[in-house]
């Protein structure tokens, strides 16, 4: 017993070493998952406070880029009104006093929440952005996230008042996605060099693919409504051996200036995502 | 100002620039990221004890790692270097007569010739060390070499650079 006290306090810098090291480790890996939401809640809030002080002061610097894109974003939202449509008669209107389903009872799937960015990084290899909005005002892991311009990323974690967004710059980050034109699928990844493109794989070469062609969202996506734009096709990768494209896409999102983004919520996620998950038990 | 405060006001400092300004730089390339906060690391006073000094680059990393989201990523390379720092120094300089006259290592303290191969040592452990976590969890060999070796180059002229313009000027221990 004694030569093992001997042998702690002999090498307690080496082992406290060891140990700092293996706990880094575990919570890059996040191994001990309740251990790093335990620490993540408890200095979320304490960083998040720090973040949006910050990116208030900073917001000044953008105001006019911020302005452009919100009346850009208006515009277009002007010209979806129904009133600039020929509406078909009808000799009485049925009213329904629910906010889920419209007056012809089409259920609401898509709720749109705004939400402010208050810390935002794109230097790194894998990105996250900080939303001043929380699991108190609606936010839940797995929503999607767009910004006035194009789709940003997805919520992978949330406390009471903020919630952490990961980008589409971040190594794991996949989006199914498709080309406008021809609805071929594919799915958007980003491979770490420029901020700017976006990697687009498995495009079937059966479609014929031009510079400039816009990249959407696809059909398929649990947690993206469909058809909202990523980005313009920038340039081909040759890849003789194989039967699918691999395309460089251009974002239209600007991540150095984004400022205020919405938050997607599909209220049928966990049906969707249950269902696509069941066979893998079997 | 006592060197306790002064390394507080300093932990506060390089953080701040780290995450606000440095951070927020628009990327050259893929391989340079400019890194300067573990310079704290670097410039912590020769007496402390090494434990406290393990605990100390810890929690410094891990608050730069709250505000990147990458929860341990520079927690790591910061203990690491912790770790080496004392050994380096031993090796480096004569101990009788630096570590007992001097508080902390700077240009004037060392000299020109072990200083730079001590912060030059320790930057490449601590990028050699980040980037290998990195390279664990997705890239290539040629991402792995590229990154340590621009990283370091860049990381090296901006504490090249804070030394010029910061020149602190070595002090004396006294017995207070």
């Amino acid at each position: 017993m004694k030569n093992i006290f001997l042998f702690i306090r002999q090498y307690f810098n080496l082992i406290s070493f060891l140990l700092l090291q293996v706990l880094s480790i575990l919570l890059l890996t996040s191994a001990s998952k309740t251990h790093e939401t335990f620490f993540a809640g408890a200095t979320n809030e304490i960083t998040g406070k720090i973040n949006s002080r910050y990116s208030n002061l900073r917001s000044y610097f953008s105001l006019q880029e911020t302005n452009r894109l919100l009346a850009l974003e208006n515009s277009a939202l002007r010209n979806a009104l129904p009133a600039n449509f020929q509406i078909p008669d009808s000799s009485f209107i049925n009213a329904k006093d629910s906010s889920l389903t419209d007056s012809l009872g089409r259920a609401r799937k898509y709720t749109y929440l705004p939400a402010k960015v208050i810390g935002n990084t794109y230097t790194l290899q894998n990105n996250y952005l900080i939303l001043e909005r929380g699991s108190l005002q609606g936010i839940k892991k797995g929503m999607s996230v767009i910004g006035p311009s194009g789709i940003v990323g997805v919520v992978v974690e949330s406390t009471d008042n903020i919630s952490k967004v990961m980008s589409l710059l971040h190594r794991n980050s996949k989006v199914s996605a498709m080309l406008k034109k021809d609805n071929a699928a594919g799915s958007i990844e980003w491979d770490g060099t420029d901020p700017h493109y976006l990697i687009l794989k498995n495009v079937s070469k059966s479609s014929k693919i031009n510079k400039g062609d816009s990249v959407v969202t696809s059909n398929y996506s649990a947690n993206f409504p469909s058809n909202l734009l990523i980005g313009k096709v920038a340039s081909i990768i040759a890849d003789p051996s194989s039967n699918f494209y691999t395309l460089k896409v251009r974002t239209t999102t600007n991540f150095f200036t984004i400022q205020y983004v919405d938050v997607i919520g599909n209220s049928r996620y966990n049906e969707q995502l249950n269902l696509e998950n069941s066979g893998k038990n079997q | 100002m006592s060197t306790l405060i002064k390394n507080i006001l300093r932990f506060i400092l390089f953080i701040g620039i780290q995450v606000f300004i440095l951070n927020q730089i628009p990327p050259l390339h893929q391989f340079i990221v400019p890194y300067l906060y573990f310079l704290f690391i670097l410039w912590l006073p020769f007496n402390l004890p090494r434990f406290p000094l393990l605990l100390i680059a810890f929690a410094f990393g891990l608050s730069l790692d709250y505000f990147t989201g990458t929860m341990g990523l520079h927690a790591a390379p910061c203990v690491l270097i912790a770790y080496v720092k004392p050994f380096l120094l031993n090796l480096l300089i004569p101990q009788e007569t630096t570590e007992q006259s001097y508080i902390e290592p700077s240009l004037s303290s060392m000299g020109w010739a072990p200083y730079s191969l001590y912060v030059a040592l320790l930057t490449f452990i601590h990028h050699f060390y980040l980037v290998l976590l990195e390279w664990l969890q997705f890239g290539d060999f040629v991402y792995f070499l590229g990154k340590v070796t621009a990283t370091t180059g860049i990381s090296l002229l901006l504490i090249f650079v804070t030394e010029m313009l910061f020149s602190r000027n070595a002090k004396f221990r006294t017995n207070q």
